[in-house]
Formats: structure tokens, C-alpha cells, sequence
């Protein structure tokens, strides 16, 4: 089997000593920054990616998977102990995972989230080492115009799913495929948008929109609440193991989470946060046994499902990224970036070009899992403790790692200057309702569509019929149509602004 | 004409600024035509759009009903300029300003300066307490990013060092 020949590969690479450090410190590092209550996985990654750029290509990869699975878990133990989700997938096991720790099953609760987030992520690993291979033989089929079309249907895809209003997150796509303009335009050698500031000629530094707007912009934000009484369930937690009961109903939730996860995951647009909604709506239509507690009362299922849903889709998200280079939401831009200060070009070549690479990260994504959950079980108490920690010494904490990482990328004040600049964009579009994560996707993708663009034209001498006239273009287009019509349809629109309203 | 949600109808007045100033911006540069795509096509085609998408959505702020006005808020000027300013006087301490003939004061002292400076962006400021945070970052920054992931950082101010 061609499969098991590669992940055996896969393995090789990321059980040596030295990447299975790096993947744990990673798992490590992630889990401990992600706990922090208000810091979700892009904040994480971008405030750590710094800390990967001395490594080799390989390892700094195995290193920022282990931290992406850190941080989705140590979100998912916030959620549940202090009731505040620290990303938006995580929402639902905030409904029933909250007020199984009110009831001290915080134990039980974590574990479920665990246990399942481990089972899902390795189908999710398998689904990707699978699917990868013959993906990207389509991908290699791909011209520019089929390449344009893939990224109008992932943009429009990840603000569909992902996002409240629709209008202004398209307009923040666009804004960030402006943004990414910036700087020399490979054609013609003309510095854009660049003010006659050397700096800008490169381009604005993705690291710096992403620690500004997400780092700097969320601090200013919480800063700005009262602070609330944060009911922290610390001493509570006894008792970590579900019982025999609670395995019974969580396996199944886990089951259909996890199948539900994988398929929503490998869509364009990246479905974690859609996978999750519809995981609990899934497990709410089912019927109650007799004497399970309702949900949205602490019900182990409400936890389970959601939080496998979560972790599937966040390994299948990995596979337009892996194949088409492509990236499906604002944590896999960033791992773009992080690819590509690398020198890896993301693509369907990075698994002809380097296997080593392409299977020795699937392999560590299994390994990050396993890792997470020797790892978080019988530590919870130590991520706990960290939840204690008081804001007031944390975010200058987190303002210094910004600053000190955004200097270290380039050796470069600009950057520090700029980060600051973004920080207050960043507010900015905070105070107007405006969700900054399809920015930095459109900020990712801007110089790819506008190459793939002007390749397609210029094959097409000046024609856009191009994009309809081209089999697959013309159905990845009909699919991204079709996303905006279904959203936009009376029906679903109601039903879908009912699931924002918990934002 | 009445506003009825205050944050779309600015964001919608920012995308439309915005979009406006790119696509001006855009045809300072050769616009060129589709099958000779210069380097100021697509950024006026996105500016264009930017533009429209903003309009839309000043329209739809003062046309679709929302519960409570939607208000934007106050703005919380006392954090926005504690972190921002945290944030510059690093800048400034570490590498200096060489074209204003401000010496670099390096890694250690900018680390003081930005957890002094964003400390004050809180409710409540302890100036013992902030003092030991410092410390510790300081020292955990040195550790970490200058010895053990030898990233360059000019450590000390610049007449100690030399």
C-alpha cells in the first residue's frame, strides 16, 4: 500500500529525537499561550512563529502543528473552565461544557474534549495522508484561470461559513487583497502603494498585520471591558476520568462529530466553526435517553461532538492548503507564511519536491495529537493555574512577545512601527464590527490571484469569458454563485444569523 | 435618511475611502489592459470594488433595522495609547533613532520601558509589582531569544557595548 509506504516516511522523519522535541515543545508552547483566556490560535501562532525561524524547514513546521493543536486544545480548556471561548469554533462547547463544570464535572468535560479531539484527529490525519496523493494530480491539471476561480470559491467559502455579516466581510477580503498589494509588483518592477518608503517596497510583513490586529487590536479591545468577575473553576476539578455512563453517549457524538468534521474541514473556506454548529445541532435533533441531561445543561455530548467536529476539520483544512497551496482560513495563511519565509512555496510540488517534508508534517500531526493528550491530561491542573494569572501582568507580556517577535523577523524598526500602526487599525475595526480573520486571508492571496489573473488573461489575450468557458473554472465558480445564494436564501440567512448571535 | 447601525455605516464610509484611495492611487501606475495586465489593473479593479461594497453597506445601515442603533461606543483612548506608546518607546529604545541622533539603548531597557508604559494602559497600576514583571521578562526574553534562539538583538545600550 502506497499509503502506509508514506506515512511510514512520514514517521521516519518525525520520530527523530529532535523533531519529537520540537513537536512537543511546540504542543507545549501552543497550549500554554492558548489557554490564556482571549488569545485564539492565530493570535497564538503569529505571537510563536518567531520562535520557529532558526529551525530547519522540517522541524519548524513539525514545531508550528504542534502549536496550532496546542492552542485549539488550550482554547477548548478555557471555554470550558472560565466560560469564554478563546476562538470562535469554540463557542458551542461553551454551552454545555460551562455548565458541566458548574456541576464540578469540569474532569469529565475536558477529557471528552480531549479524548475526542484525539480520536478525530487521527481519522482526520488518515483522511489527509489519503486524499493528498490524488488531490494534487488535480492540482497539477490546474491553469491560472482554475487557480483564480479555486480562490474566489475558498474566499467566498471562508466568509460564508465563517463570518456574521457577509457584506463587510467581503469587503475585508478585498481590503486584504489591496493590503497585499503593497510593495513591488514582480512584472513590471513598479513599487506600489509604497509612499517612497524602502521598507514598504517589500511589502508589509505578514507577521506584523497579524500580531497588530490580532494582538495589539484584541489587548486595546480587552482593555477596554470592565473587569468582570470571572468565575474560575480551579478547585473543582476532581475526579478527571468520565464514567462508564459517559462513555456510552459521548462515543457516538464523537463518531458523527468526526465524520461531520472531516467532510466540512476539506471545503474551501475551512468549516471548523461551521462543523462545530452543526455537530451540536446534530446532537441536539437526536433524542434524549432516559436519564441524560439536556443540553445545554451540561450534557457530555454537547462537548464531545462539537469539539471532534472542531479537530477533524482542523486537520482536513490542511489539505487544500498541503495540495493546492491554497489556504482555507486565517491560521493556514499564516502557515503560508511561515512556509514561505522558509523557502517552501506551498503547492502541489511541495509533495513531489520534498517528501520528506510533506509526510514527515502529516506524521507529526498524529504524533501532536498523542502528544496533547499524555500531555494535557495530567497536567490540567498546571493549565488551570494559569488561567489564575491576572490580566494585568499578562498582556504587557503579550504586548513585549509582539513587539520582541516582530523586530526579531526582520531585524527591522520599521516593522515595530508598523505593528503599532496595525495595532490601531486594528481597534479600529473592532469598534466597527468588522472580523479582521478574512483580512488576512485576502492580505495572503492577493499577489497569488492577481499573478494567476494576469497569467489566465494573457493566455486568453484580454478574454475573462476564460473563467466560464474552462470546464473546471467555470463549476468552481458556479460553486462559490451557489455558496452566496444558498447563504442569501430567506431561510437560511435567519438560521444563520441565529448561530452568529452567540459571537 | 437616518442611521440605523452606526458600525456598518462607518466601516461602510471606511471601505469606501479606502477603495477610493486605492483605485486613485492605481491609475498613477500603467493600468495596461487584460491581456497586458500593468500594475495598476488589479488594484483598481479591487479599489472599484472596494468602493461599491463599501456603498452597499452605508445603504443597508440606513435601510435594515438593528435592535439597538448598533452604537460604536466609546473609544477606550486610555489603553489605545498606553499599548501604542508601549510599543514605539521599544521601538525607539532598542535600535535608537539614528536620524534624529537618539542612541540605542538596547534590548533590556526597552523591555523596562514597555512594561512600564503598557502596565499604565490597566485599571490598576502597582509599580513594585510591574517592576518584578519586568524583571522576569527581561530576563526570560534574554534567555529565550538571545541565547537560546540567537536571534540578533543589540542587548545594551549602544556607548556601553560600543
Amino acid at each position: 500500500m502506497e499509503l502506509f509506504d508514506n506515512l511510514a516516511t512520514g514517521f521516519g522523519v518525525a520520530f527523530t529525537f529532535q523533531n519529537l522535541i520540537y513537536c512537543l515543545i511546540g504542543c507545549i508552547l501552543g497550549t500554554l499561550i492558548g489557554v490564556l483566556p482571549g488569545i485564539g490560535p492565530v493570535a497564538t501562532i503569529a505571537m510563536l512563529l518567531p520562535a520557529t525561524y532558526a529551525l530547519p524547514p522540517v522541524a519548524a513546521l513539525i514545531m508550528l502543528a504542534g502549536i496550532y493543536y496546542g492552542a485549539q486544545y488550550g482554547g477548548s480548556t478555557t471555554a470550558i473552565l472560565v466560560n469564554l471561548p478563546g476562538e470562535s469554533s469554540s463557542v458551542v462547547t461553551v454551552i454545555d461544557g460551562y455548565q458541566m463544570a458548574r456541576k464540578g464535572r469540569a474532569g469529565p468535560a475536558l477529557a471528552a474534549a480531549g479524548l475526542g479531539s484525539f480520536f478525530a484527529g487521527c481519522v482526520g490525519t488518515l483522511i489527509l495522508a489519503a486524499f493528498a496523493p490524488p488531490l494534487t494530480e488535480v492540482a497539477f491539471k490546474f491553469g491560472p484561470a482554475e487557480y483564480f476561480s479555486l480562490m474566489v470559491l475558498g474566499l467566498i467559502g471562508a466568509v460564508v461559513l465563517a463570518s456574521g455579516s457577509l457584506l463587510k466581510a467581503v469587503a475585508m477580503i478585498v481590503l486584504g487583497l489591496l493590503m497585499g498589494l503593497v510593495g513591488t509588483d514582480v512584472n513590471s518592477g513598479v513599487a506600489r502603494y509604497s509612499f517612497d518608503i524602502p521598507e514598504l517596497t517589500d511589502g508589509i510583513n505578514f507577521v506584523v498585520i497579524a500580531m497588530g490586529v490580532f494582538g495589539y487590536g484584541e489587548i486595546i479591545a480587552n482593555l477596554s471591558k470592565p473587569e468582570e468577575d470571572r468565575e474560575v473553576f480551579t478547585a473543582k476539578v476532581q475526579g478527571l476520568f468520565p464514567t462508564k455512563e459517559d462513555f456510552k453517549r459521548m462515543i457516538p457524538a464523537v463518531l458523527r462529530g468526526t465524520a461531520l468534521g472531516s467532510a466540512l474541514g476539506i471545503l474551501p473556506g475551512g468549516g471548523a466553526l461551521l462543523a462545530a454548529f452543526a455537530a451540536y445541532t446534530i446532537e441536539k435533533k437526536t433524542k434524549l435517553q432516559p436519564g441524560e441531561v439536556p443540553f445545554g445543561k451540561g450534557n457530555i455530548r454537547g462537548v464531545a461532538a462539537p469539539e471532534s467536529a472542531n479537530n477533524a476539520g482542523a486537520q482536513t483544512s490542511f489539505i487544500p492548503l498541503l495540495t493546492l497551496g491554497i489556504p482555507p482560513n486565517a491560521v493556514m495563511a499564516l502557515m503560508v507564511g511561515a512556509m514561505t519565509i522558509h523557502n517552501i512555496q506551498p503547492g502541489p510540488q511541495v509533495m513531489t519536491s520534498n517528501p520528506e517534508l510533506f509526510w514527515g508534517l502529516i506524521a507529526s500531526m498524529w504524533l501532536g495529537n498523542a502528544m496533547l493528550i499524555i500531555l494535557n491530561l495530567p497536567l490540567i491542573g498546571m493549565w488551570i493555574k494559569l488561567l489564575t494569572v491576572p490580566y494585568r501582568w499578562l498582556f504587557p507580556s503579550i504586548v513585549l512577545f509582539c513587539a520582541v517577535g516582530v523586530y526579531g523577523t526582520n531585524n527591522n524598526t520599521f516593522d515595530v512601527w508598523l505593528v503599532g500602526i496595525f495595532g490601531f487599525i486594528g481597534y479600529v475595526f473592532h469598534k466597527l464590527g468588522t472580523e479582521p480573520a478574512p483580512l488576512l486571508l485576502g492580505f495572503i492571496l492577493g499577489p497569488m490571484m492577481e499573478e494567476n489573473l494576469r497569467r489566465a488573461l494573457l493566455l486568453s489575450r484580454g478574454d475573462w469569458s476564460v473563467f466560464v468557458t474552462r470546464p473546471i473554472s467555470a463549476g468552481l465558480l458556479a460553486a462559490a454563485v451557489l455558496l452566496l445564494i444558498i447563504v442569501l436564501l430567506p431561510a437560511v440567512k435567519n438560521k444563520r444569523e441565529e448561530a452568529f448571535v452567540e459571537d | 435618511m437616518k442611521i440605523k447601525s452606526q458600525k456598518d455605516f462607518f466601516s461602510g464610509l471606511m471601505f469606501m475611502g479606502v477603495g477610493v484611495a486605492f483605485a486613485v492611487g492605481a491609475t498613477t501606475y500603467n493600468v495596461g489592459s487584460g491581456a497586458r495586465m500593468g500594475p495598476g489593473y488589479f488594484p483598481l479593479i479591487l479599489g472599484i470594488l472596494l468602493a461599491i461594497l463599501g456603498g452597499a453597506i452605508v445603504f443597508y445601515s440606513t435601510v435594515v433595522e438593528s435592535a439597538d442603533g448598533d452604537k460604536i461606543g466609546k473609544w477606550a483612548w486610555k489603553p489605545l495609547f498606553f499599548i501604542l506608546a508601549s510599543n514605539f518607546a521599544f521601538g525607539v529604545l532598542l535600535a535608537g533613532l539614528p536620524s534624529f541622533g537618539v542612541p540605542a539603548m538596547g534590548l533590556i531597557v526597552a523591555i523596562y520601558a514597555l512594561v512600564f508604559i503598557a502596565s499604565l494602559a490597566g485599571d490598576t497600576f502597582n509599580a513594585k509589582e510591574v517592576f518584578i514583571l519586568a524583571t522576569i521578562l527581561a530576563v526570560g526574553s534574554y534567555v529565550a531569544f538571545v541565547w537560546a534562539l540567537k536571534l540578533q538583538f543589540p542587548v545594551w545600550p549602544s556607548f556601553i557595548s560600543g
